[in-house]
């Protein structure tokens, strides 16, 4: 009888999912890593519910985890587009070559590039301006550093990390004149190993505020052990460290992927487009403040995030001086896009080199 | 008690046919692991399994994918086969493959962009060079100071990674890629990419040379003396060295030849599925050639179907991930399962397995087995 029970729900779950009722889209991602990162990955699977939820039955969610940055992230996509896939998210830069080669030969798939700049006719790219939340967060360790040495734990030596690192020492700067950076590069996005070790580096070198642009939550665990403070990076990580735990720039890409969605249901999605957005449309969000930050200097970072909100604030302006001294930004003058997504230099007062 | 001992009649009925019944049983607990998650097991099982061989929307594509993806792990799983055989344990092809891509890698940019003949195979010579020169590190250790070669090659794996970084953002970084990390793309420049050689098929010059591994290395494992001495040493290294086996000679070939197969994978690799060094370029094959290699049953043939068989699990394994939303974690363990059936069902082809309650106690012999 037993037998006949389990055969019987077996068959009842052949026939259950054969009968799946059909949406009008289907919509493709694929993750670096796994979306239980509680970081980068996570938010992109925020992003991903948001559009299962803003279209109900319309529109159908897929998603492949783990995908390397290498021949399998061509297959996988293929292989998505062969199922039936009308549009895919590729949310990690390395996919760029992949998503190029892919797009060519599935001319009717719409596809979205995270941080990358090639497009095509059926390929788009979108990326955040971080580097507003790192105007705001630099601002919060510049005043809240007391040893007046700030560690930033980078990732790769790539334009988008080496904006971060200069728009976080520019606030720093300026919220404390005295205030010093050093950079541990660590070439990987996620390694939580190799993330704790460079974070207790830091600390050992005397400083009292990390800043991260790596993906997992180690350094906001090892921040926590060792009584100094942190940030969550593109998600709130207040959970590994309550004491730590200072602010976070959280990624926010639902709003940008159900407009997408919604312009390829509509018809009007175009290839070719490349989105940079910040703080103002959602795309970068800084999380809740922590009581540990003092009310006036909550008071400010806020000022400084509406600031750039509104566009009255740029994080990047002159008078600022590239690393070896010479004259970048005149008084007044307002960093140019061209300059920003192809940043490879240090601004003055930073200590140390990119590695070339 | 639980008792293993050796079968004293094997059956070669059973011996061919383990594989299957592991497959089988692999199928069935799987779909259990399935059904647990609320996925459809038969739906699951068929898209690892059916649908990359023979579903229409998927096969055309995912055919010639599954002999691209087994090449390198056939021709690292054989080199690698030689030493296990010898009880010379390279952990570290994953190593040797970076070494082998970086150093074929090199030559490659450093002729770019001259159109010539010899460019291939130059860097087909590089990269087994780059493969021998980090194996022969723990071969050459092992022999002098008697070093662990399990802990040297391994090591050497995330010295190679460090290096293949470096390369990456530094001195084999493209210089029109705007600062971002990664070689000029080796695929689109003909001298020196290895292309399909009939389209749509997945066939390149490095699944040729993987088949052509197969049966040299076959005939030799079978007719030759040093495949003889290296089964010998394995099996009775007490015996092999009163006969007057050079072990140290042993261990540099089992190595050179594990490093070289590996490093050659490595450079028909970067120059066909993956184009560039970048820091992600290797994916693990190194290490996952261990496993095809003892599910091969370390012999040339067995690898071939090995290499086939999990290259079918990683393909079909992502299909049904994105089909039915299983987590990657998931097909993992369904890869495990893989190779706990296989090893288990081979060992009960061998071995034995007794009950035997109460009475052990009071037999020393069988304690000490």
């Amino acid at each position: 009888m037993k037998i006949i029970k389990i055969c019987s729900i077996i068959l009842s779950t052949f026939f259950v999912s054969s009968f799946a009722i059909a949406s009008d889209m289907k919509v493709g991602f694929i993750y670096i890593g796994p979306p239980g990162d509680h970081g980068w990955n996570y938010q992109h699977d925020v992003g991903r519910k948001a559009v299962d939820d803003a279209f109900g039955g319309k529109v159908e969610t897929v998603f492949q985890e783990n995908v390397p940055e290498s021949a399998d992230a061509e297959r996988v996509m293929t292989q998505m587009a062969l199922s039936g896939t009308d549009m895919i998210f590729a949310t990690s830069f390395g996919y760029m070559d992949p998503v190029i080669n892919v797009a060519k030969k599935f001319p009717n798939v719409k596809f979205e590039h995270a941080t990358g700049y090639k497009t095509a006719d059926n390929v788009s790219t979108y990326s955040a301006r971080f580097y507003e939340g790192r105007s705001v967060i630099g601002h919060v360790a510049g005043k809240m550093t007391k040893s007046n040495t700030i560690g930033y734990v980078a990732s790769f030596p790539i334009p988008e990390v080496i904006r971060g690192i200069n728009s976080a020492y520019l606030a720093a700067k300026a919220a404390n004149p005295n205030v010093e950076f050093k950079v541990i590069w660590i070439f990987t996005w996620y390694d939580p190993a190799k993330e704790a070790d460079a974070a207790k580096t830091l600390i050992q070198q005397g400083a009292d505020v990390i800043m991260q642009h790596v993906d997992s939550s180690a350094i906001m665990t090892v921040a926590e052990e060792e009584g100094v403070y942190a940030f969550g990076q593109a998600s709130d990580m207040s959970e590994f460290g309550q004491n730590a735990h200072l602010t976070a720039i959280i990624n926010g890409w639902a709003p940008y992927y159900v407009k997408r969605v919604q312009q390829a249901m509509d018809g009007t999605w175009k290839g070719g487009e490349q989105t940079f957005d910040g703080i103002g449309a959602g795309m970068v969000i800084i999380g809740k403040m922590s009581d540990k930050i003092p009310a006036n200097v909550r008071k400010e970072a806020q000022a400084i995030a509406d600031g750039i909100a509104s566009g009255k604030i740029h994080p990047f302006t002159g008078p600022v001086n590239k690393q070896d001294g010479s004259p970048w930004l005149a008084d007044g003058e307002e960093a140019d896009i061209g300059t920003l997504l192809g940043m490879n230099f240090y601004v003055e007062g930073i200590e140390g080199d990119i590695p070339q | 008690m639980l008792k293993i001992e050796p079968r004293k009649n094997r059956s070669n009925f059973l011996e061919v046919s383990a594989p299957v019944i592991a497959v089988i049983l692999t199928m069935i607990f799987g779909g259990f692991l399935f059904l647990s998650m609320g996925k459809n097991p038969f739906e699951a099982i068929k898209l690892i399994f059916w649908d990359p061989i023979m579903s229409p929307t998927f096969s055309e594509y995912s055919r010639p994918q599954l002999v691209i993806k087994a090449a390198p792990l056939i021709l690292i799983a054989l080199g690698l086969s030689f030493g296990f055989r010898a009880n010379i344990w390279n952990i570290g092809a994953e190593g040797q493959y970076i070494m082998g891509a970086l150093f074929s890698g090199s030559i490659g940019l450093a002729l770019y962009p001259l159109d010539a003949w010899f460019i291939f195979p130059l860097m087909i010579l590089g990269g087994i060079i780059g493969g021998i020169f980090w194996a022969m590190i723990p071969a050459i250790l092992k022999i002098k100071f008697n070093t662990n070669e399990i802990l040297v090659s391994l090591m050497l794996v995330y010295v190679a990674e460090q290096i293949l970084a470096l390369a990456s953002v530094g001195f084999l970084r493209n210089p029109e890629g705007l600062g971002f990390p990664g070689s000029r793309d080796l695929s689109k420049y003909p001298s020196a990419s290895n292309p399909e050689l009939i389209a749509n098929s997945g066939i390149h010059v490095g699944v040729i040379c993987s088949f052509i591994a197969v049966v040299f290395l076959t005939y030799f494992l079978t007719y030759h003396r040093l495949g003889f001495q290296i089964k010998l040493i394995g099996q009775a290294p007490k015996a092999a060295k009163f006969s007057g086996v050079n072990v140290n000679y042993i261990i540099i070939f089992c190595l050179g030849l594990s490093g070289g197969l590996a490093g050659i994978a490595g450079m028909f690799e970067l120059t066909g599925p993956a184009g560039l060094i970048n820091i992600d370029f290797n994916v693990g094959y190194g290490f996952t050639a261990i496993i095809v290699a003892f599910l091969g049953r370390l012999h040339p043939i067995g690898i071939l179907f090995a290499g086939l068989l999990m290259s079918l699990t990683y393909v079909g394994g992502e299909l049904a991930q994105f089909m039915l939303s299983i987590p990657a974690a998931a097909i993992q363990v369904f890869q495990g399962m893989l190779l706990f059936f296989l090893l288990s069902t081979d060992l009960l082809v061998s071995y034995k397995v007794s009950f035997n309650l109460g009475t052990n106690n009071s037999n020393p012999k069988s304690k000490s087995e």
